[in-house]
């Protein structure tokens, strides 16, 4: 059937389930992201559901301590990396190309191959399930809980080699889109004109090619501690439980930036079309994103500031923590300035876009205020965190990636959402998260520590931990309303042509879907808001010529065999050396094909 | 003109209503662990530090908030309206950033002034006690005064406390909200904390482990009684004696099965020969205290039941072992422990 997303009826598209195994177009890829993106942000969400359904009242009997330490590890680590990671990546695999005028990325095979190798992490992960446990020991894995003394099943056997398979997917789309995004730029977008949703995306990038090898080697040494008696982390043998935490954490920082930076991205890009103004500040907001990504790297350790680090670490990372505050701050009166003036047209996704502003704000300032160490030393482990981190990555990332939903449905799709499902929809998210969470800070000031699985009456606690269990099945609510818009909307016919939004950006220079070589002709750049200058210069579109050879990479199963490999090895890393072994050589085969296969 | 006050009016209800939610946090009674009613001389300067930033940052939310509202309501599309096209204002954007590095700047004199005063070591004559976590209980010794006991530790009003953070098995992390802000017990490492007690009472003030720590974590708690120095003192005389010795006759029999049944393979009971284990909390003066499993049951001889019978149906994970025992062999416990004084 030719109405998949993403998929023109052009005759060219192939169709069928090989088509897309064999796809090496990053519309498909990144629908595909998207998709599995959003179905494990569902699980994630059932985890979520899980862990607040036992905490609505004291002593709950819902979900044993064994269980419930299990859901809220792979209630992290789902959200994480198998949901607002992929999600992002589906836009990013989508939108580079587009964006900058090119017809795909630098890389297509590699680009399959990062899209086959992360659904097998989120596989191999959810698999753990039912082969023996769930990682319990939290997304963090702090040492030696992980240790195979106190982790003796094979759950955080299952966090290693699912974080090392999901860390390869990122690194090599990482390494794709900044080549491609630096490389491949149609003529006329110089890098002060690249839409700011491509200078996130790089600067994301530069995060995680620099920040994973860190985590990869931090997984390894937990490997070798667990399988083959080494000990970098065990204190009985010689180790140190912090030196885990500083090489998580130096990942770990930078990537709650990787998080946030596309959705700052997406908003930057919505605020401007529905105001119908340019962005306001540019240069300021390129800045200021590259440079919470470099201070992002110099704040890691104020995740640490009460394991007894001494004051001369803690002064330094304080004030970097303070530091970063700053061009926050900006990109926030940045798109209020955006606002300022303007002819605002509210569509749902403006509605998310400007929820954005609002609750990341309070996401930033609960951030800022355990900057400070004195008050980390009451807010660290507590309600007061989980408070913190929730605002800024439901109100902040979720909020910005369902901006990008509604502003892109039309041109991933040719259907514009429904306006009253979506506005209903945005609602009652909003609602229900507000309750979810701002009861939260409450419960931190009132000394609730977290993750635990159940906590005492009589403690002040009761009444905010109803009220948050309350509020998440309301935003659970709010997100089953989006997903019956989506499936409404699907079945009416693809009509919102090229521009619904009268927006600025390349991508809205095709057709909606673009065809599958993206551009009938590769587009020339004037201006940061191209389309927008063209339509004020009266420039007209650029003719087809008459004969218009595109040439683009055809489809090759070459990725999917290395992606096997690389779940073979997995599977072996947490089996039998033999099926390691069979891994190797299945990607060794993979590899020489795919160097061999001819491109054209 | 009408859409900006309206939207003022908004905001500050709406925030003073969450400022009233805030001050929830000053009733101690209802919120034993609050961090909002600080009683030593540490968690007050820390205190101080958190409300300072808190009203700085309240500034910044009703700010932001108004502005964001004000402008959805004022620059909706409308017919006719055009939007201005600017692309910036170099003037404005400098002044918002000072603005936010000022805010920062203010932050971080009150935050690295108190750091100065309680990273300083612990002073001269400050009692030692050192907390050792244990899977899922607190250990506490006083080395100087040759006292170890389990879960509840006791302090005299007005002097200061140094407590070493120690761990035997994973990251434990020690945190009495209404004393002290937290510090890891970190295995193989040296951390310690120190503060002063300000107010003695008879309740006291509640504590829990605040580093994840495996199954029980949220079972791990213990509690801090602040006593005036006499009352302290009398306390200390009596935990560092020996066991009050049974003599009732279901109470000797108890002290027979606390033998045959091996709880002296892990519990110490000054006093009692061959009661000498490390491994679980020491049992000397298990009586005079108000709590028993790490502060999650009162002891009552019923609870103390409870757990004797099966102690993973309390505490799921515990390690003390299920000795399968029998009710009378229970009974007799529950004896001995209740004159254990």
């Amino acid at each position: 059937m030719a109405t998949a997303i993403g998929v023109g009826t052009h005759a060219e598209e192939e169709t069928g389930l090989w088509s897309w195994l064999t796809t090496v177009d990053h519309k498909r890829i990144g629908t595909v992201y998207a998709m599995a993106g959003f179905i494990f942000f569902l699980i994630g969400g059932l985890e979520a559901l899980a862990v607040r359904t036992q905490l609505a009242v004291p002593n709950g009997t819902v979900l044993d301590a064994d269980l419930y330490n299990q859901f809220f590890t792979t209630h992290a680590l789902t959200m994480i990396f198998l949901g607002v990671m992929p999600m992002g990546a589906g836009f990013f695999n989508y939108f580079i190309p587009l964006q900058i005028g090119a017809r795909d990325v630098a890389f297509p095979r590699l680009n399959a191959l990062s899209l086959w190798i992360f659904l097998s992490g989120g596989l191999l992960l959810n698999s753990s399930f039912f082969l023996g446990g769930a990682p319990n020991g939290g997304w963090f894995g702090y040492a030696p809980l992980s240790s195979v003394t106190y982790a003796s099943g094979s759950g955080m056997n299952f966090y290693v080699i699912a974080l090392l398979v999901l860390g390869l997917s990122s690194l090599i789309a990482s390494l794709n889109f900044c080549v491609t995004i630096i490389n491949m730029r149609a003529p006329g977008m110089s890098m002060m004109r690249l839409p700011v949703f491509m200078w996130m995306t790089l600067v994301v990038t530069f995060l995680l090619i620099l920040s994973l090898p860190v985590l990869t080697v931090a997984l390894l040494q937990l490997y070798f501690d667990r399988m083959w008696g080494t000990s970098f982390f065990s204190p009985a043998t010689g180790g140190d439980p912090i030196l885990w935490q500083h090489l998580f954490w130096i990942f770990g920082h930078p990537e709650v930036y990787v998080l946030i930076l596309p959705s700052m991205g997406i908003v930057s890009e919505v605020l401007p079309v529905m105001s119908r103004k340019p962005l306001f500040g540019y240069s300021a907001i390129v800045f200021a994103g590259a440079a919470i990504g470099v201070l992002g790297f110099g704040v890691w350790a104020h995740h640490m500031f009460t394991t007894g680090l001494g004051p001369v670490p803690q002064v330094v990372f304080s004030a970097s923590t303070m530091a970063i505050g700053v061009p926050t701050g900006i990109k926030i009166f940045n798109w209020l300035g955006t606002m300022y003036g303007g002819n605002i047209r509210f569509v749902t996704a403006t509605y998310y876009a400007v929820a954005f502003i609002a609750l990341f704000t309070i996401g930033g300032i609960s951030g800022v205020m355990h900057a400070s160490p004195p008050v980390d030393g009451q807010h660290q482990d507590s309600y007061f965190v989980v408070a913190h981190l929730h605002y800024v990555l439901v109100g902040g990332a979720i909020m910005g990636i369902f901006s990008g939903i509604y502003y892109w449905f039309p041109k991933m799709t040719g259907r514009l959402l429904n306006e009253k499902l979506g506005k209903l929809s945005f609602w009652t998210m909003f609602v229900g998260l507000n309750l979810t969470f701002f009861p939260m800070h409450f419960l931190g000031l009132a000394g609730m520590p977290r993750r635990i699985y159940t906590y005492d009456a009589g403690m002040g606690w009761d009444t905010w931990n109803l009220m948050a269990t309350i509020g998440a099945y309301i935003l659970g609510l709010g997100i089953l309303i989006f997903i019956i818009n989506f499936f409404s909307t699907m079945r009416k016919p693809a009509d919102a042509g090229d521009n619904p939004w009268d927006a600025s950006a390349l991508e809205w220079a095709t057709s909606s879907p673009p065809p599958a070589h993206d551009f009938d002709v590769i587009p020339v750049v004037r201006d940061r808001d191209p389309l927008w200058y063209d339509r004020d210069h009266n420039i007209a579109k650029q003719e087809v010529p008459e004969h218009n050879h595109i040439h683009m990479p055809p489809p090759s199963y070459f990725p999917l065999i290395v992606s096997l490999g690389v779940l073979l090895l997995a599977v072996g890393a947490l089996s039998h050396l033999a099926v390691l072994a069979l891994g190797t050589l299945v990607v060794i085969y993979g590899v020489w094909g795919w160097a061999l296969e001819p491109t054209d | 003109m009408i859409v900006i006050v309206a939207s003022l009016v908004l905001v500050g209800v709406v925030t003073a209503l969450l400022y009233l939610a805030f001050a929830e946090s000053l009733d101690a009674v209802r919120q034993p662990m609050t961090t909002y009613v600080p009683k030593s001389d540490h968690a007050v300067l820390v205190h101080e530090v958190y409300k300072f930033i808190f009203w700085l940052a309240g500034g910044v939310f009703v700010a932001i908030m108004a502005i964001t509202l004000i402008f959805s309501i004022l620059y909706r599309e409308r017919p006719g309206q055009v939007a201005r096209q600017f692309h910036g204002n170099s003037r404005l954007e400098i002044v918002w950033t000072l603005i936010p590095v000022l805010i920062v700047a203010a932050m971080a004199v009150p935050t690295f002034s108190t750091m100065a005063v309680t990273s300083k070591p612990a002073p001269d004559g400050a009692l030692q006690v050192i907390a050792i976590g244990h899977q899922w209980w607190w250990e506490f010794q006083y080395p100087e005064l040759g006292i170890t006991t389990a879960n509840e530790l006791h302090l005299p009003v007005d002097r200061p406390v140094n407590v070493t953070l120690e761990s035997k098995d994973v990251i434990h992390s020690f945190w009495v909200p209404q004393l002290t802000g937290k510090i890891d017990n970190v295995p193989g490492h040296d951390n310690h904390l120190w503060f002063t007690p300000t107010e003695a009472r008879p309740e006291p003030y509640l504590a829990q482990c605040a580093e994840f720590c495996g199954m029980s974590h949220a079972n791990m708690r213990f509690r801090v009684f602040v006593s005036p120095t006499g009352d302290f003192e009398a306390w200390a005389k009596a935990s560092k004696a020996d066991r009050v010795t049974p003599t009732a006759e279901l109470a000797l029999a108890g002290a027979q099965q606390f033998v045959t049944s091996g709880c002296i393979g892990c519990h110490t009971v000054q006093g009692q020969e061959g009661a000498a284990g490390k491994i679980g909390p020491n049992l000397t003066h298990v009586a005079s205290r108000t709590t028993i499993a790490s502060g999650t049951l009162d002891r009552t001889n019923a609870n103390v039941a409870k757990w004797l019978h099966n102690p993973q149906a309390v505490k799921p994970g515990a390690l003390m072992p299920n000795l399968g025992l029998s009710p009378e062999a229970i009974d007799k416990l529950v004896a001995y422990l209740d004159g254990l004084k």
